[in-house]
């Protein structure tokens, strides 16, 4: 554990050293934002929406009292779909998606020599492969956080008034109570924290893939399943700090 | 001129190289020779830095590269282009932009124009002038080497490496690859290495061989020498070849070298 966490370090050491030019960095950053980021838009799009839905059904499921206005779902709404499940759960399945396609894209080009072929030729291959992946990964993770806020909570308001468990009017009333713009923040800080673990890890374990197809695929499990642990005990760090 | 100097690597205790040394030459094809599992590749991969060696040090024209500075290292790099066993071209790329690619990231003064051109001389001196827009996934295993070829020699290498350069090739196209890297050599005078255990190469392109056995070199001369080498171990390995044999045949009856056995007369036996 240790060792691997060393290991860890220095890839993400040789990573920064012998950087490549910057036209190149910038080129290879939009080229893979497009694939981390453009192309994972519908696949958030759907979970979140499908997400907000659930948290407004289920909640007034629950809210049976009375006492309590039903503005009050939409407020609950607001709150865990910000704080936790848009960029929690948005970067699990990103992990899902983007962490097993970089450890599979990196891991396919190393037993292929694809790796060995730049490093021969003088590139940093680190560098060339890697550094873009995050840095795409910390820009377009926010982007995806932020559409995945608003998604939920349209997929709220529109269960709430499909199901008649609350009125368009108390849904925004609720959306609209005691709105705090840090939650906003701490959610972006979250979000590119959870960005550079999934990108780094899935990275890392590609990049030292050794064997054949067999070992891709076991590469690409692994690095979902670190992630996912990562960001869940990322999570509970940055609350602990920043809340 | 590369000069490897008593290079040793082992892994996990067990001994891959055991103190090889051995000068490559200008302008020849250099061939690492020797059966499975005897070093030829991790000698290879030492000497163009993609492993380093326990002990020893490799030159290249005169320039240690072995533990020196990481960017004098990096230029002698630049001079080196490589052919690897599978190909390794960048599968997310064209044929052209494979070729392109070092030109690109290593010529970063090149105009387009001048890239262009370069990458046209390229593909057409390997005979693939009309391939430029194709994937590696839709050409040959045969012209995924002579793109490899066009690659390694796109940015004007001083050495080329060949791993292994006919492993999955028919015959035909195994002797087509080895003449193109031995007319490349000969044309721009630059130092190749191959790395072989096939017999055809040997009788077809080996200017100077270098014959390695259980990580030591034992033997090192041309091809036309090999077929009078007395060790016991060359011996037993280049006559496990039918061919060989029968070439040694026609060798024997016409009195003259290897290279006068040409394959075509072993074939006709």
């Amino acid at each position: 554990m240790v060792k691997s966490f060393g290991e860890f370090l220095l890839f993400i050491q040789s990573m920064l050293t012998r950087k490549e030019r910057v036209a190149v960095l910038w080129q290879r950053t939009i080229d893979e934002c497009v694939i981390i980021g453009i192309n994972s838009i519908f696949i958030v799009a759907i979970v979140s929406a499908f997400i907000g839905a659930v948290t407004c059904v289920q909640i007034a499921y629950n809210l049976t009292n009375p006492l309590i206005p039903k503005s009050t779902i939409g407020y609950m709404v607001r709150e865990m779909t910000i704080l936790e499940l848009a960029p929690t759960i948005t970067s699990i399945v990103l992990a899902g998606k983007v962490g097993s396609s970089i450890a599979g894209g990196l891991g396919t080009m190393r037993i292929t020599e694809q790796v060995s072929a730049l490093e021969v030729m003088g590139i940093n291959s680190a560098s060339y492969l890697v550094l873009p992946r995050i840095l795409a990964s910390m820009f377009m993770f926010p982007l995806l956080v932020i559409l995945a806020m608003a998604l939920s909570i349209i997929g709220g308001y529109l269960a709430g008034s499909l199901t008649g468990a609350l009125s368009a009017q108390e849904y925004i009333e609720g959306i609209r109570t005691d709105f705090i713009p840090y939650n906003i923040v701490f959610a972006l800080i979250k979000s590119v924290v959870f960005a550079f673990l999934v990108s780094a890890i899935s990275s890392f374990k590609g990049f030292y893939t050794q064997g054949g197809a067999l070992e891709v695929g076991a590469a690409s499990t692994t690095a979902v399943n670190n992630s996912i642990i990562a960001i869940l005990v990322a999570d509970f760090a940055l609350a602990a700090l920043l809340l | 001129m590369i000069e490897v100097h008593n290079v040793q690597k082992s892994f996990e205790g067990n001994p891959v190289l055991k103190g090889i040394t051995c000068t490559f030459e200008t302008g020849k094809c250099n061939l690492l020779l020797g059966g499975s599992g005897t070093g030829k590749s991790v000698l290879l991969q030492c000497i163009v830095g993609l492993m380093k060696p326990d002990l020893g040090s490799i030159t290249f024209d005169g320039t240690v590269f072995t533990n020196n500075k990481v960017d004098i290292r990096q230029e002698i790099r630049k001079k080196i282009g490589m052919l690897f066993q599978g190909s390794a071209l960048f599968d997310s790329m064209t044929v052209y932009q494979n070729v392109e690619f070092p030109l690109k990231m290593l010529t970063p003064d090149m105009s387009r124009e001048e890239r262009r051109d370069r990458v046209e001389f390229c593909l057409k001196r390997v005979g693939l002038e009309n391939a430029g827009t194709k994937m590696p996934s839709e050409i040959s295993g045969g012209m995924k080497k002579r793109v490899g070829i066009a690659r390694a020699i796109a940015p004007n290498c001083t050495y080329l490496f060949c791993d292994e350069p006919n492993s999955g090739l028919d015959p035909l196209t195994s002797i087509k690859i080895d003449e193109l890297i031995h007319e490349i050599t000969h044309e721009y005078g630059i130092t190749t290495v191959v790395v072989t255990h096939d017999m055809n190469s040997v009788v077809e392109i080996g200017d100077h061989i270098i014959f390695l056995y259980k990580g030591l070199k034992l033997w090192d001369g041309n091809k036309d020498e090999i077929l009078n080498a007395q060790v016991p171990e060359l011996k037993e390995f280049i006559f496990s070849s039918s061919l060989v044999r029968a070439a040694k045949k026609v060798d024997d009856e016409t009195e003259g070298g290897l290279a006068a056995a040409t394959t075509d007369e072993a074939i006709n036996i």
